[in-house]
This record gives structure tokens, C-alpha cells and sequence, in this order.
């Protein structure tokens, strides 16, 4: 198991120190590291298949990390029936964008230090999800979020790109701070930060500390998959090459999140208040990346924000209970395909027009982009959820279960995910009519043509997978039986049904074509330069509902006022206490410095005096 | 004769001598002055031992006078050093050490 992050942990570091000896070959063994780590992850999966499921978990125990007095903390890993998932999901998805930036990253003089970083971010990432302690998962959670940084900062002679790259670290460092305390507050609580620990002792631990682990941990996993409130990073993250946007910020890392959640699903289920907040951030980030996708221009942007919506579904659908959590991983894996295979498709329709993003400068590719226009199209229909594709399955079925989630904010938080699949079709749709359909808006000078067969064969193979992996996975509930050992869910209640799974996919179905039906006659015809004149609610999307603005005013600018504070005290206070020291020695030796003044008598006199004194005080104490 | 009169005299002649170190310039008249100082003191020295009875003031008073004839040899070469290298004998001008 270890090999799986070994070895590329080792390619990675191979090719950053070989240097340029390296950049002839570096992005075949990069390649061939990772198709090996999913060959290794599949083989385990066959091997795990045959055993009964409470046989299924393997830990496996790498050395004693941390061990002093009764404190030990084992490095070790942990590969059971949700690990595979994200296993075969980041090294078989991974292997398919290594593929496609072998083409994509074939002018970058740099293609080299690009793919070592990819190779580390699967150690990381593989890291991550193989932990078995919390602190285990942290290293890997930190490892993803350094791949990130410098994936998204890779044309860093661009500041702009610098300059995204840097905002996304510190956002998700608010979000690592929540993991960390989670992590302390765990081992106050149960003297372990181990995931089988916690879940022995959650359920006598008190509901207060319960509450303060599971916001933590919410707050990582916000920061981490892009969530409200610390979501403004994602849409800047697009800087980076967009084999990394397909990778890092739509298929795997983003969904660290919705890991993290299910994985301290023995907390969620014993915290109410906890789940509560889960659920409020998935229904507030749904709707909010929603709404900023139908103004986005830049066709990279517009899917960061679907995505952000999307994780916005899945961590809804892991705030609902036990029930929801083999729901989230579901959409999450079908999601891993369309998502990566879509934005592989923006990046050929982007490497076919010289780089351009404006999708109002595209328009009518369909005929020349056949492949890319087929394969985006179906993922299309896959995050649309329209049957049998593969959102339908994972989309309609968290749709459902919040309506069934029982009470009257079962009616809320369902209508807002119905919404919310109302809007992505109708931003869904906006984007592939702008991009592939209509009248041809390109300059006369670019010559879009379809890309190389490294870049389809990606993009054919995530195409299947966003056709078939929704009704492979729920086959004869395949994947919530699979995961049933570690969610736990044989306790859930099965209450009064509020909607039935039929009346939920015709509701999601019939706003799905509202949306996509607007979309498709506001964008039959459109300007290449965007429109000025646009409503507010238009122009707040368009500034992703002030987010940074936000951010600017609450965070930055007090935060510059207390430094610039902090800097004031410093030089005012302690640097003003030395001076004042230096100050008033000066000014004695300038007294002082006056009765040196050479003369021999002036000398005599202070002899004098001071035989004088001292005589009086003798006479003074004798007498 | 009252015996403290001696020591009025002594007080006195210690005063001028001070003065004399504090107010003149020329090195030699300072140097008389220091003389005249320790002449005093040897009065005073003198006086307490006739007053005590014992002559343990006479000989701190012998001994001031070996430490004052060692002081006049130095100090004449000192102060005839500078003379032949300076051409004035005021202590004044003799402030090399100064800045």
C-alpha cells in the first residue's frame, strides 16, 4: 500500500532534481508512475471485492511517529471500502490528465517541473485518503494544498497568476487552522486523533465538544472544497494550466472536503447542531456558485463556479445523516468524470483558439471540435441529470433525500437544491450554446481545429464514464452497499416519505428543461462583447456577489489597519523604550561630559569637595 | 599658651596652601602650595601628639615629610620637563590630554 505514495512522491522528486537532464523523458515516467499507482489500486480493489465486507478495511502500520510517555501517534494507512473510492478515482483520473497534458503542456518549456508537480499532488492527495488518523490525513491535506499552490502558480512570471496562486493557499490555510483544532481538540477529548479512536469515544464524548470538532472540521473542509464562506479562492484558481483545473480543482482536491465529512461521519451523526451547519453551507453554496455561473464569461470560470455548486450538492448531501453520505461519494465520483472531462474539453477549445477564455468569442466550434463537442456534450447532459446519464442518478437521488430529510426544513432545503438544478442547467447550457452552437464569433485569425489524440482519448474515456458511472455505481444500490460498513447507515429511520423518487426526477427534470429552455433562447444570439447595460442582480454575479469585496473589507483591510498597528506599537513602544535608554544616557554624558574640562585645579577643587564630604559624613555618623 | 592655637595655625596655613592650588597658574607656586598643605597637616599631626601625650603624630608626621621630599623630586622634574619643552610653566596650557 505504501508504494501507492512512494512512488510518486519519488518520481516527483527525481525529476526536480534531475533538472533539465530529465525534461526529455520526465513526462513518460511521471505518466507511467501514476497508470502503475492505478494498475496497484485496481489490483487491491479486485483483492478487497472477494472478501466478505467487515473484512474489507486493511491497516497497515508504517512506523511510530510521534511516541512519548503514554503520547503515540503511528504513522499508518488505512485502505477500506471509501478510500478505494478516492483511490481509483485520483490515480485512474489522474492517469488520463497526465495523458492529456503530455499533448496539452507540449509547448511549455517547463513540462518537466509540470509534471513532477502533478506526480507529488497524487502522493499527497493519495496521502490524504490513505491516512488513518486525522493527523496522518493532515500531512497529505497540506501536501494537496503546496501541489495546489504551485500548480495554480506554474506561469508564475504572470503576477496576476502569482497573485491566484497565493490567495488560494491563504484561504485554504483558514481552512487547514479548523482541521488543526478539530485535531487538538480530539486528542483533549479522547487522547487520539486515530479515525477507529474517535469513532470509540464519540459516542460518551460530550455533545459541546462533538459540536466543536464537527465546525472545525467544517471548516476545513470549506476552505479546502471551496465552500461558503471561504469559496472566493476557486474561481481565481483557474489561472493554473487547465489539465490542473480538470485535476486538482474539480475531480480530486476540491473534494477533499466531502472526504473529510464522510470520513468523521461518526461525529456528524452525533452532533445534530453540527450536521445543521453542513447542511446550511451545502444549501448556501449550491445556490451561490449557481448563481455566479450564469454571468461568468470565461468559460474556465463558469465551470469553477458549477463546481463549487456541485460540492455545494455533495456536502448537503453529507449533512443529511447516515443516508446521505453514499449519495455525496456518488455524485462525487460521477462528478470526478463529467466535471474533468468538461473542463479537459474547455482546455482543448482553448488550445484550438490560441487561449482565448471569452466564450463570447467563440460560438459554432461544434463543427469544426466534433470530438471535443460530443464528449463535452455528454458531460453536459451528465451534470444536467438527465436520464440515464450519470447525474441523474447522484443529482436526483441527494434531491430526494433532502426532501425526505424529514420536517419542514426538509421543504427549504430541497426546494433550494431544486433550484439549484434548475440554474445549473440553465448555466450549463449557456455555456455549451455560447461555446459550440450559433454563429461564429471567433477572429478571422484563429484557426480553431480539433486537438490531438492524447487529448480526445482523455476526453472520450471521461465521456463514457459520465454516461455510464451513475448507473454502474447505483446498480442494485452497488455503491451504497459498498460503503455501508463505514458510514453506518443500517440505522437509519426510515420515515414518511415526502416525495417519491419518481415525482423528484420528473420536478428535477421539468426545471431542468425550464432552465436549459431560457438559456437556449437568451443565448441563440449573442454580442461578442458583453453587454454594459445589465441588471443589478447580473452584475453582482458577475463580481461573484461581491465575495471579495466582502473579504476585502472584513478580513484585509483590518487586517493591514492591525499590522500597520502592530508596526506602530513596535517602533513607538519597544524600539522607542530602547531609544529612549540611548536618549537619556546621551544627554547625561553631555552634562557630565563638561567637568572633564582639562584644567588641573578645576580637578583640585572636586578633590576637595569630595575630601569634604567625606570627611562631614564621617563626622556626621560618628558624633 | 593655649595648645589649640597650633591648630588655628594649621587650619589657616592649610587654607592658603588649597586656595593657592585653586587659584595660581605657575606650577612652581602650586607646588609651594602643596608643600604648605603638608606642612600644615605635619603641624596638626604634631599638635594631636602633644595633646595625646604619645608620638604616634610624630612619626606619621616623619613619615609625610620622606613622602613630601620624594614628591619634590618628582615633581621639580616634572614640572622642569615641561618647562624646556612648553617655554611656560602654567598648568593651563599644559592640557595635551584634553580632546
Amino acid at each position: 500500500m505504501v508504494y501507492l505514495i512512494a512512488l510518486p512522491l519519488l518520481s516527483s522528486a527525481i525529476l526536480l532534481l534531475l533538472g533539465r537532464i530529465a525534461d526529455k523523458w520526465g513526462h513518460l515516467l511521471a505518466t507511467l508512475v501514476s497508470a502503475s499507482a492505478f494498475g496497484f489500486g485496481v489490483q487491491q480493489f479486485l483483492q478487497m471485492h472477494k472478501q466478505p465486507g467487515s473484512n474489507r478495511a486493511v491497516t497497515q502500520k508504517l512506523f511510530d511517529w510521534i511516541s512519548v510517555g503514554t503520547f503515540k501517534v503511528d504513522a499508518s494507512l488505512l485502505l477500506d471500502q471509501l478510500s478505494i473510492c478516492f483511490v481509483l478515482l485520483i490515480t485512474g483520473v489522474g492517469t488520463l490528465i497526465h495523458i492529456y497534458s503530455i499533448a496539452y503542456m507540449s509547448h511549455d518549456k517547463d513540462r518537466r517541473r509540470f509534471f513532477a508537480f502533478l506526480n507529488l499532488f497524487i502522493a499527497a492527495m493519495l496521502l490524504l485518503v490513505l491516512g488513518d488518523s486525522y493527523l496522518n490525513l493532515y500531512v497529505g491535506w497540506e501536501g494537496v494544498g503546496l501541489a495546489s499552490y504551485l500548480l495554480i502558480g506554474f506561469w508564475n512570471q504572470n503576477p496576476v497568476y502569482a497573485v491566484a496562486a497565493k490567495k488560494a493557499f491563504v484561504a485554504n490555510r483558514v481552512g487547514d487552522l479548523g482541521l488543526s483544532l478539530a485535531i487538538m481538540i480530539s486528542f483533549a477529548q479522547f487522547g487520539t486523533a486515530s479515525f477507529s479512536g474517535v469513532a470509540a469515544g464519540a459516542p460518551h464524548a460530550s455533545s459541546a465538544a462533538l459540536t466543536a470538532i464537527g465546525a472545525m472540521l467544517l471548516l476545513a473542509a470549506a476552505g479546502k472544497s471551496a465552500q461558503f464562506p471561504l469559496q472566493s479562492w476557486l474561481g481565481d484558481a483557474m489561472a493554473g494550466p487547465t489539465p490542473v483545473s480538470a485535476l486538482i480543482h474539480a475531480a480530486t482536491m476540491v473534494t477533499a472536503g466531502v472526504y473529510l465529512i464522510t470520513r468523521s461521519n461518526f461525529i456528524f451523526d452525533a452532533s445534530s447542531t453540527a450536521r445543521m451547519m453542513v447542511i446550511a453551507v451545502g444549501v448556501i453554496t449550491l445556490l451561490f456558485g449557481a448563481i455566479v455561473g450564469t454571468a461568468k464569461d470565461d468559460i474556465k470560470k463558469a465551470l469553477a463556479a458549477s463546481t463549487m455548486s456541485q460540492i455545494g450538492y455533495m456536502i448537503l448531501a453529507t449533512g443529511l445523516g447516515p443516508v446521505g453520505y453514499a449519495f455525496a461519494i456518488l455524485h462525487l465520483l460521477t462528478h470526478g468524470f463529467f466535471k474533468a472531462g468538461m473542463f479537459l474539453g474547455a482546455g482543448s477549445v482553448m488550445h484550438g483558439m490560441d487561449d482565448e477564455v471569452n466564450m463570447r468569442k467563440y460560438g459554432g466550434l461544434a463543427k469544426v471540435m466534433p470530438v471535443t463537442a460530443i464528449t463535452f456534450g455528454l458531460g453536459y447532459l451528465a451534470i444536467l441529470g438527465v436520464p440515464p446519464f450519470a447525474g441523474f442518478y447522484s443529482k436526483d437521488k441527494i434531491i430526494e433525500t433532502a426532501f425526505n430529510s424529514g420536517g419542514s426544513k426538509a421543504i427549504v432545503i430541497g426546494g433550494a437544491a431544486l433550484l439549484g438544478a434548475g440554474i445549473t442547467a440553465f448555466y450549463m447550457t449557456r455555456v455549451v450554446v455560447l461555446t459550440f452552437a450559433g454563429a461564429r464569433r471567433w477572429k478571422s485569425e484563429a484557426h480553431p481545429h480539433e486537438s490531438s489524440f492524447l487529448m480526445w482519448a482523455p476526453m472520450v474515456v471521461l465521456a463514457i464514464g459520465s454516461v455510464a458511472s451513475g448507473f454502474l455505481l447505483s446498480m442494485g444500490s452497488a455503491l451504497v452497499n459498498w460503503l455501508q460498513p463505514v458510514v453506518n447507515a443500517s440505522h437509519v429511520a426510515s420515515g414518511k416519505e415526502l416525495m417519491k423518487p419518481m415525482t423528484v426526477s420528473v420536478l428535477a427534470l421539468g426545471v431542468v428543461v425550464l432552465g436549459a429552455g431560457y438559456a437556449i433562447i437568451k443565448y441563440r444570439a449573442v454580442a461578442a462583447e458583453a453587454p454594459e447595460k445589465v441588471s443589478i442582480f447580473t452584475r453582482a454575479a458577475r463580481m461573484d456577489l461581491g465575495q471579495d469585496i466582502v473579504n476585502d473589507k472584513v478580513f484585509v483591510k483590518p487586517g493591514f489597519a492591525l499590522t500597520a498597528g502592530l508596526v506602530a506599537v513596535d517602533y513607538k513602544v519597544i524600539d522607542g523604550a530602547v531609544r529612549l535608554v540611548g536618549w537619556l544616557i546621551n544627554e547625561i554624558s553631555d552634562v557630565l561630559r563638561k567637568i572633564q574640562n582639562g584644567y588641573v585645579r578645576s580637578y583640585a577643587l572636586m578633590m576637595l569637595i569630595g575630601v569634604f564630604i567625606c570627611v562631614l559624613i564621617l563626622w556626621m555618623v560618628t558624633a | 599658651m593655649d595648645i589649640s592655637n597650633y591648630l588655628y595655625l594649621s587650619v589657616i596655613l592649610f587654607t592658603i596652601g588649597a586656595l593657592g592650588v585653586l587659584i595660581r597658574r605657575n606650577a612652581i607656586v602650586i607646588f609651594m602650595c602643596i608643600e604648605l598643605m603638608l606642612n600644615a597637616s605635619n603641624l596638626a599631626l604634631v599638635t594631636f601628639s602633644r595633646i595625646n601625650g604619645n608620638l604616634d603624630g610624630q612619626v606619621a608626621s616623619f613619615f609625610t615629610m620622606v613622602v613630601a621630599a620624594c614628591e619634590v623630586v618628582v615633581g621639580l622634574a616634572i614640572i622642569v620637563t615641561i618647562y624646556r619643552s612648553r617655554r611656560s610653566a602654567s598648568v593651563d596650557d599644559a592640557s595635551l590630554l584634553k580632546n
